[in-house]
């Protein structure tokens, strides 16, 4: 492994990997619009999936590639798909209100990022730079998430704050050396997102049940069950 | 002793479990399904009550007399638990609640439940522990969702996110355990490993230690019901197949508890880092009273008796939180009777809602007017899980008030508030259970054939708590000192 610091290729793009991350956490929380919120997830995704190949072939580590792999396949093609045809049909609005305004979460969401600064860089002292600020970097994308929960109110934007969240777990993973099973926790992590997926399906069916137009139900109900 | 590595015998007890549920899936038959549940726990059972005779660690998995312990419960609970569900399942598929097609996925997921949950207490890697009990949330997730009423669907989606959460900060929290340990124990699955790290403790980072400790905390404080994140339970319980509640009570609260109690054991190993104590024991105390309180003016009894779960899963972790020996012994016979007792109340409960076709207290009156055999069944279970004697939470009560008394005595009012506004308020909720004019019953009448589980459970919560045989005492004594 190369020296590792400010100025290594390594270390300076997986920087650059982890803040993207950051930063479409940031645009996660401002989206209003749905498709627009499963573009910037999906795209948030595909870094998280360069971020774990990065790590692999700077750790010199195949299954890292895998983990990459398996986000990018899962995580940043499969599941927007299959979430912009939830969408459609269940004929969801276009857009969403939050439940805190878009600067009240942003400003919060920037004191979310110095906590997780303050928190991990002070108790990491004695750890490699680059775990160090992937650390940082991951709980930032952690604790975003955990925001986009609090203050979004529907199922589905709770469901994108929650993979979100799962995208700052699996990048904290891969940033750690040689840690085992990486591989196998982020394929659990990702079978629970995607029950979460098809829960949020059922459950809008559900209410599509009980609501006035229930042409809607026949159309989910033959084409889904 | 030998090291049990994956082939090894040990793996039988979650593995039968999990091989039933393929099997359970594959058949499609409801009724021959139930059987094979019960084969399989009783089987599943059988394997843990060897375990005892196993004691050994290897890389992924951990038998010492702890995670034995809990083990044997909860494969004992399944056991019975199945056997109550084989006729309470029937009954829903009578009168519609369940279709054949759900009744097949119930029996599936109960059996792959109960094997996460086990393999999850058996195993001794943080990452296999972990993986084991997000499978378990999942297929409980799932099972609670199984009558697909609007307030099923609506809990189990609460349950999934709040678990959801709970479990991803865990996981958050492994990562930074691994950190932690990575200058004491170098790369690999060592760092992974609770034995191992609970050796090396001293020379792991303090500072990432404290990191990883509040967020496993936070996390699999979810899952033991304890504050903040315990509004996930009286939902779950409520609204999911009741002889799921009585494993869920259960099982789930001790996996979590236990793995409090190994990450206490790393923390307390580590003399720079924070004493684990402490933050244990606040939110077990907050989650006491948080839950003795909320009991008032509960109308729904499943609800109920899930706020009552909250409260002594929250004695437990106080108990576990205040450590010692003796502390931890307390916990542990705590755990023990409670999963026990409640076990037995939510057999009784789920009996008594389908005679009467609700689960609302003012549709449930006069048991024992109406139905003697599970009237008094289910006011015994109650007066148990009050901590009354002659039951074993009595004396699990008095010794964790005994030893905060020695410990830290200015907490003792707090709890003993907490404890006896639960208490009164479970016996209020007897009377008027079990005593009075009864209700009109719509359901099937429940005689005393089929309440042994129930009665099984309580004759041994009586047994533990006041004529325990000293092989049990010397055998809970080794357990707490593991874990202490």
């Amino acid at each position: 492994m190369e020296h590792i610091g400010f100025g290594a290729l390594s270390y300076d793009f997986a920087h650059l990997l982890g803040g993207v991350m950051l930063l479409l956490s940031f645009a996660l929380l401002s989206q209003r619009r749905i498709a627009a919120t499963i573009d910037t997830y999906a795209l948030q995704a595909l870094t998280l999936s360069i971020a774990a190949c990065w790590q692999g072939y700077v750790q010199n580590e195949p299954s890292l590639y895998l983990t990459g792999a398996i986000a990018f396949a899962a995580k940043a093609v499969i599941i927007p798909l299959m979430l912009r045809r939830i969408v459609r049909r269940l004929h969801l609005s276009a857009t969403m209100e939050p439940a805190l305004g878009i600067f009240a979460s942003m400003a919060l969401g920037v004191a979310l990022v110095a906590l997780s600064i303050m928190v991990v860089l002070p108790t990491t002292i004695q750890a490699q730079a680059l775990t160090r600020e992937d650390l940082a970097l991951a709980l930032s994308v952690v604790l975003l998430g955990l925001l986009m929960m609090i203050t979004r109110r529907t199922a589905f934007t709770q469901v994108i704050g929650f993979m979100s969240l799962e995208n700052g777990l699996i990048l904290a993973a891969v940033g750690v050396a040689g840690m085992p099973l990486v591989v196998e926790l982020s394929v659990a992590v990702l079978v629970l997102v995607g029950v979460v997926v098809f829960r949020i399906f059922l459950r809008r069916m559900n209410v599509q049940f009980h609501s006035l137009d229930t042409a809607h139900f026949d159309r989910v109900g033959s084409t889904h069950r | 002793m030998t090291l049990p590595d994956w082939f090894d015998t040990v793996t039988l007890v979650p593995g039968i479990p999990l091989v039933g549920a393929l099997l359970v899936a594959i058949l499609r038959d409801s009724r021959i399904g139930a059987w094979v549940v019960i084969a399989a726990t009783a089987a599943g059972f059988a394997a843990a009550l060897r375990l005892p005779g196993q004691l050994g660690s290897g890389l992924f998995l951990l038998v010492d007399p702890l995670s034995a312990h809990l083990a044997i419960l909860t494969a004992f609970i399944g056991l019975t638990t199945a056997v109550i569900s084989r006729r309470f399942i029937a009954h829903e598929l009578a009168t519609g609640a369940l279709d054949a097609g759900r009744v097949q996925s119930y029996h599936t997921l109960f059996l792959t439940f109960l094997g996460f949950m086990l393999l999850a207490l058996l195993s001794n890697n943080l990452g296999v522990a972990w993986v084991a009990l997000e499978a378990a949330t999942i297929s409980a997730v799932l099972v609670v969702g199984l009558p697909r009423t609007d307030e099923a669907v609506e809990a189990s989606w609460k349950f999934f996110i709040l678990c959801g959460v709970g479990i991803a900060l865990a996981l958050f929290g492994t990562v930074v355990m691994y950190l932690a340990a990575l200058p004491a124990l170098g790369p690999g699955y060592g760092a992974m490993t609770w034995t191992e790290l609970t050796l090396a403790a001293p020379n792991c980072r303090a500072t990432l230690l404290n990191l990883a400790f509040v967020f496993m905390l936070v996390g699999y404080g979810t899952k033991a019901g304890l504050v903040p994140l315990h509004s996930w339970m009286p939902d779950a319980h409520a609204e999911g197949p009741t002889p799921v509640s009585a494993v869920l009570a259960g099982s789930v609260l001790n996996v979590a508890l236990l793995l409090i109690m190994r990450l206490r054991a790393v923390m307390a190993a580590n003399a720079q880092a924070i004493d684990p104590g402490p933050p244990i024991m606040v939110l077990g105390l907050l989650s006491v009273l948080l839950a003795a309180f909320s009991l008032w003016g509960r109308r729904d009894v499943k609800r109920f008796f899930a706020f009552s779960s909250i409260e002594q899963s929250g004695l437990a972790a106080f108990a576990i939180g205040l450590g010692g020996v003796g502390a931890t012994f307390a916990a542990l016979l705590h755990m023990t009777v409670h999963t026990l007792c409640k076990a037995a109340v939510y057999q009784s409960v789920g009996a008594a809602s389908q005679r009467k076709g609700g689960q609302k207290f003012t549709e449930i009156t006069g048991m024992i007017a109406s139905d003697p055999a599970l009237g008094i069944t289910l006011a015994a279970a109650i007066i148990a899980v009050a901590g009354l004697p002659p039951f074993g939470l009595f004396a699990s009560e008095i010794l964790i008030l005994s030893e905060t008394m020695r410990q830290t005595p200015w907490l003792v009012p707090l709890l003993a508030i907490g404890l006896l506004v639960g208490g009164w308020k479970l016996l209020a909720r007897l009377i008027t259970l079990c005593l009075g004019a009864p209700t009109q019953a719509r359901g099937p009448a429940v005689g005393w054939t089929l309440l042994w589980p129930a009665w099984l459970h309580l004759v041994l919560a009586a047994i533990l708590g006041f004529a325990m045989p000293a092989t049990i005492a010397a055998w809970l004594l080794a357990a707490a000192k593991v874990a202490s």
